[in-house]
């Protein structure tokens, strides 16, 4: 039996586990899917919000304002890329303005430091391709990009490394309630333990519903990117934003961490949390949202267009408490924006939450925070002597766009948490994230993971369990 | 880290690469190195297993495999040095190139350079395909790669979106291999490809050719499932209403190469937006004095023949230029093209330089039929070339003796007319 | 009978007309003589040339391409892919090898395209 179980291996998931593993507990993270984050966590705008766009007073602000700070020491435990290149918001006239005025005052109020309003020419100065009408932008210098896979694969490794369970392929169809614990409960296995935490996702309401009355409802909220190309990256300097709407903080514009340029979200609700196609429509109102930023933006660099659902609560706030009704299980739900910022926030007040309710929290004395996973590329010439005398494999580059080795692979698959998938070698290193997506090292990364994993070519899969790539030997 | 030094420096060892090797060593430079990224040379052509080549090159028809053997065969007798499974890190315009491979990182300085990378294909991103992201959408080179050399079936139902050639070649591959083509799906309102390709691997296997057509969404949770094809009008934009459903379990893109230049990029070449390639003059040297280019890295040819002559060139003028034979006098004369031709290639000259003969490779926009190919420099006609039939999918080369140009200066419109138009301008 | 054929001996395509009979065919629209053999052959006896590949043991890759040293009675497609798909080589094998001799009593053989 564990002491936590947790279900759900997105940020929330994997942050909270890796706080988890700092103490001497049994906990287990339970996911429905193939791999972890492969829900929300993997498709999503990858910003680090500087924290002045949720209301004072909610949990949003709370844990936007407290999470942003931890980036810097969390990314360099890690070792996974964070820029804080700081975010605009545009206004293109008086009311707009006024509105700027607004966010600064909310920032101010949620503690928000580094924060200025800009007129016009600095906007031009600091951004020499906005579009000439806007009028002027807030600046928050702490808001920051990152790669937010990279992020939660890390998160949940180091709490594997740190001995925390890892269950894949788990949908949950029942969760029963027992006096000293829960026994959860999938269509072939069950998990038993004494807390459970629900960070579920888009899900997270059937989760609760399962064991505790319903209080609320989770409202997918579909968003739709473009990714283009890396000579496109160079055209911006920080996250664009446009004033703020009904749907949330509009259609922006921003570069990644790796380089590359992120246009979008265009959103909309949904009925079904997993229909994650793209539309004409909706691709076509990203773009112009896109342009009205940066007007020399054009898609035909594009990568790759994509889709992420998002959990909007319909409290309009952050879910994370326990259930009133339900001892010992836990809500972190409704993790809409700013949920990557406030990920390493949540999971502090989660084991605080859990302290409260009994759990006895006795800290690991071999608690190692820290994870190695540069590339070969990015090491230093000397280290990269060494891991060639180690294994040439590290001097067969397999990905050509991104320049990503034979051994680059072979860590992503051997690491603790590592890929079996393609998509989980592109997540975990690159692969397949380039102008070709695939098309050149595709077969190259399916071959070394039969080889490596000793399993039929044709077995491997693309992300989920029957996404088969290949029907079988040709002869 | 290890260092060498090479007269000629040739990047990719597929027919242009090989080619212009060949020709370099032949023009008597010795120390000639092809650097080719898979565990053999020979190129795409490995995996175009089918039949076409060579026909005006060795007046038969082979297959890629055997074309490719052949150069690789004139490679190994001129003992020109070949570097497989490396790969090109960085390139700068003083030719210094630094490769990685399993022995490690080496730095080459190289005298010349001919880059002859090739080029890759168009993906779904790249043209938005709406819908689901399952498994099972490949680009068409892609599968052909999985098929023809690594021995697996891609899958059993399968739609074919681009009617160029690769696209109609895989869609007759499958069907030998035991799969259902269910369409080829195009835009465009005609093939983009040869219709050679068209009779030999649509009609003779009874594959439907869908033109003005085009793929709208493509559904499936983890696999394809079905795709949406709906009708396109003269814009090639879709017209509602005519969506239909097609069950598959897989969708072959043949939508477009484009050549891949990242490291010309890097050395500071001259590209021409219209060609993805690099702005090359009547030697097949780039903007930067000692690189020259060739092959589809230059411009996507159809035939390898035609990547074969012009490779040619590249590696006699690489030869010629490490021996200090190369001439630099005399301004640049440029082509400008009109009439619905699209580019020509090379894209400069200086009449110093010229060969007896120099041939221009160009492209059309659309089907022609009875026009004439008219170059006039400063008002003055210097020769014209009757065409019957020019299609988007076939490159023209028409060859121009080098005293035409006598006397030619600033730029050479290049004009597609109407044979009975230009008739009545006479 | 087909009354329509599009000529694929040359880049022209030239779409070529077909009245009469099978035995006698009255042809026009190809703009040289070549079109008229073409299209007698494809009407009597059209002819196909097939290339695949086939299994190999010991080789650079799994498999090897090969091909119809000359067109085959077009009929024959299928049968000729199911004939290849027993075989299995062993390396090495050089470009022009004799995989199959005289296929279906045509004369036609299967031969290797590449080194390997």
């Amino acid at each position: 039996m564990y002491d936590v179980a947790i279900i759900g291996a997105g940020v929330t998931g994997s942050a909270v586990a890796r706080e988890l593993s700092r103490f001497n507990l049994r906990v287990v993270v339970i996911d429905r899917e193939n791999d972890v984050c492969c829900g929300t966590s993997k498709a999503n705008s990858a910003i680090i919000h500087a924290g002045y766009d949720p209301e004072e007073n909610t949990l949003m602000a709370k844990f936007n304002s407290e999470g942003n700070p931890m980036f810097d020491q969390l990314c360099r435990e890690l070792d996974i890329p964070f820029k804080r290149i700081g975010s605009l918001v545009v206004a293109y006239d008086d009311e707009q303005i006024e509105h700027l005025e607004k966010l600064y005052r909310r920032g101010l109020n949620n503690k928000i430091q580094k924060m200025s309003i800009l007129n016009q020419e600095e906007l031009r100065k600091r951004e020499p391709h906005i579009n000439p009408e806007a009028k002027g932008a807030l600046l928050a210098e702490t808001a920051g990009i990152i790669d937010p896979m990279l992020l939660t694969i890390s998160l949940i490794e180091n709490a594997v490394m740190n001995g925390c369970d890892l269950k894949l392929n788990f949908a949950v169809t029942s969760i029963e309630k027992n006096s000293k614990s829960f026994k959860i409960r999938s269509k072939s296995e069950s998990v038993e333990a004494e807390y459970v935490i629900n960070a579920a996702g888009v899900f997270a309401d059937r989760i609760h519903n399962m064991v505790s009355a319903s209080d609320f409802r989770i409202k997918p909220r579909r968003g739709q990117y473009f990714l283009l190309d890396k000579c496109e990256g160079c055209m911006v300097n920080s996250v664009i934003f446009p004033c703020p709407d009904r749907m949330g903080k509009g259609t922006l514009v921003t570069p990644t961490v790796h380089g590359n340029l992120i246009l979008g979200p265009s959103s909309d609700d949904l009925e079904d949390p997993e229909d994650l196609s793209t539309t004409p429509e909706l691709l076509e109102k990203a773009r112009n949202g896109a342009k009205k930023l940066i007007p020399e933006i054009t898609t035909r660099n594009s990568i790759r267009t994509f889709a992420g659902m998002r959990a909007e609560p319909d409290t309009g706030d952050f879910i994370v408490r326990e259930a009133p009704d339900t001892p010992r299980f836990f809500d972190a739900a409704g993790i809409k924006s700013p949920g990557l910022t406030a990920a390493p926030a949540i999971a502090e007040y989660m084991i605080s939450l859990l302290e409260k309710a009994g759990l006895g929290m006795e800290m690991k004395k071999n608690f190692n925070p820290e994870i190695e996973r540069k590339l070969f590329l990015e090491r230093s010439g000397e280290e990269q002597e060494k891991l060639l005398k180690k294994n040439p494999l590290y001097g067969r580059i397999i990905c050509r766009c991104e320049n990503i080795t034979e051994g680059d692979i072979l860590d992503a698959i051997h690491r603790p948490v590592g890929a079996k998938t393609l998509d989980g070698v592109k997540r975990r290193c690159r692969p397949g994230m380039g102008r070709c997506q695939g098309g050149f090292c595709g077969p190259k990364v399916q071959e070394i993971l039969a080889r490596e994993l000793d399993r039929p070519v044709e077995e491997i899969v693309l992300e989920k369990k029957n996404s088969y790539i290949l029907t079988g030997k040709t002869k | 880290m290890e260092k060498s030094e090479y007269d000629v420096v040739v990047i990719g060892g597929g027919p242009a690469g090989l080619a212009a090797a060949v020709e370099a060593r032949e023009n008597g430079i010795s120390r000639v190195l092809i650097i080719e990224r898979d565990v053999e040379p020979g190129g795409i052509l490995q995996q175009c297993i089918h039949n076409g080549f060579g026909l005006f090159e060795f007046s038969e028809e082979l297959t890629g495999p055997e074309y490719a053997q052949k150069f690789i065969n004139m490679a190994r007798k001129d003992e020109i040095e070949i570097m497989l499974d490396t790969i090109v890190t960085s390139i700068n315009s003083s030719k210094e190139i630094t490769v990685m491979n399993t022995e490690g990182k080496k730095e080459i300085l190289a005298k010349s350079v001919i880059l002859a990378m090739g080029c890759r294909e168009r993906t779904r991103g790249a043209i938005s395909i709406p819908g689901e992201r399952p498994a099972g959408v490949f680009t068409a080179g892609t599968a052909q790669r999985y098929i023809n050399i690594e021995g697996y079936m891609v899958g059993k139902k399968v739609v074919i979106l681009g009617s160029g050639d690769i696209g109609m070649i895989m869609a007759r591959r499958i069907v030998l291999e035991g799969g259902e083509v269910k369409a080829v799906v195009a835009r465009s309102s005609f093939p983009k490809g040869l219709t050679r390709n068209v009779v030999q691997c649509l009609d003779h296997y009874d594959i439907p050719l869908l033109l003005s057509h085009n793929i709208v969404e493509i559904k499936g949770k983890e696999r394809v499932e079905s795709v949406v094809i709906a009708e396109t009008d003269m814009k090639k934009q879709v017209i509602p209403g005519t969506e239909k459903e097609y069950e598959c379990d897989t969708v072959l893109l043949s939508v477009g190469l484009i050549p891949e230049n990242e490291l010309s990029k890097q050395a500071g070449i001259e590209l021409d937006r219209k060609t993805g390639g690099p702005v090359v003059n009547e030697s097949m040297e780039t903007s930067v004095e000692g690189i020259f280019a060739c092959g589809n890295v230059v411009h996507v040819h159809d035939l390898v023949d035609f990547v074969t002559a012009e490779s040619r060139r590249a590696g006699k003028n690489a030869a010629s230029y490490v021996r200090g034979e190369f001439k630099r006098n005399g301004d640049y004369v440029t082509f400008s093209t009109s009439g619905g031709l699209t580019y020509a290639v090379p894209h400069k000259f200086r009449y110093s330089n010229l060969p007896d003969k120099l041939d221009i490779f160009m492209r059309v926009d659309m089907v022609y039929n009875d026009s004439l190919i008219i170059l006039e420099n400063r008002g003055k006609e210097i020769a014209r070339f009757r065409e019957r039939h020019l299609t988007p999918g076939e490159m023209i080369k028409i060859t121009v003796k080098k005293e035409m140009f006598e006397k030619t200066e600033g730029v050479i419109n290049i004009n597609l007319v109407s044979e009975k138009e230009s008739g009545n301008e006479k | 009978m087909k009354n329509e054929l599009i000529c694929i001996v040359c880049p022209m395509g030239c779409r070529l007309k077909i009245e009469g009979t099978p035995e006698d065919p009255v042809i026009s629209g190809n703009k040289c003589k070549r079109g008229i053999v073409y299209a007698k052959e494809e009407l009597t006896n059209p002819t196909r040339m097939i290339c695949s590949t086939v299994k190999i043991k010991g080789g650079i890759h799994k498999v090897v391409p090969v091909k119809t040293d000359r067109a085959i009675p077009e009929k024959y497609k299928f049968e000729v892919m199911k004939l290849i798909n027993r075989v299995e080589l062993t390396s090495p094998v050089k470009m022009g090898d004799i995989v199959l001799e005289n296929i279906f009593d045509t004369g036609v053989n299967i031969v290797v395209t590449r080194n390997m």
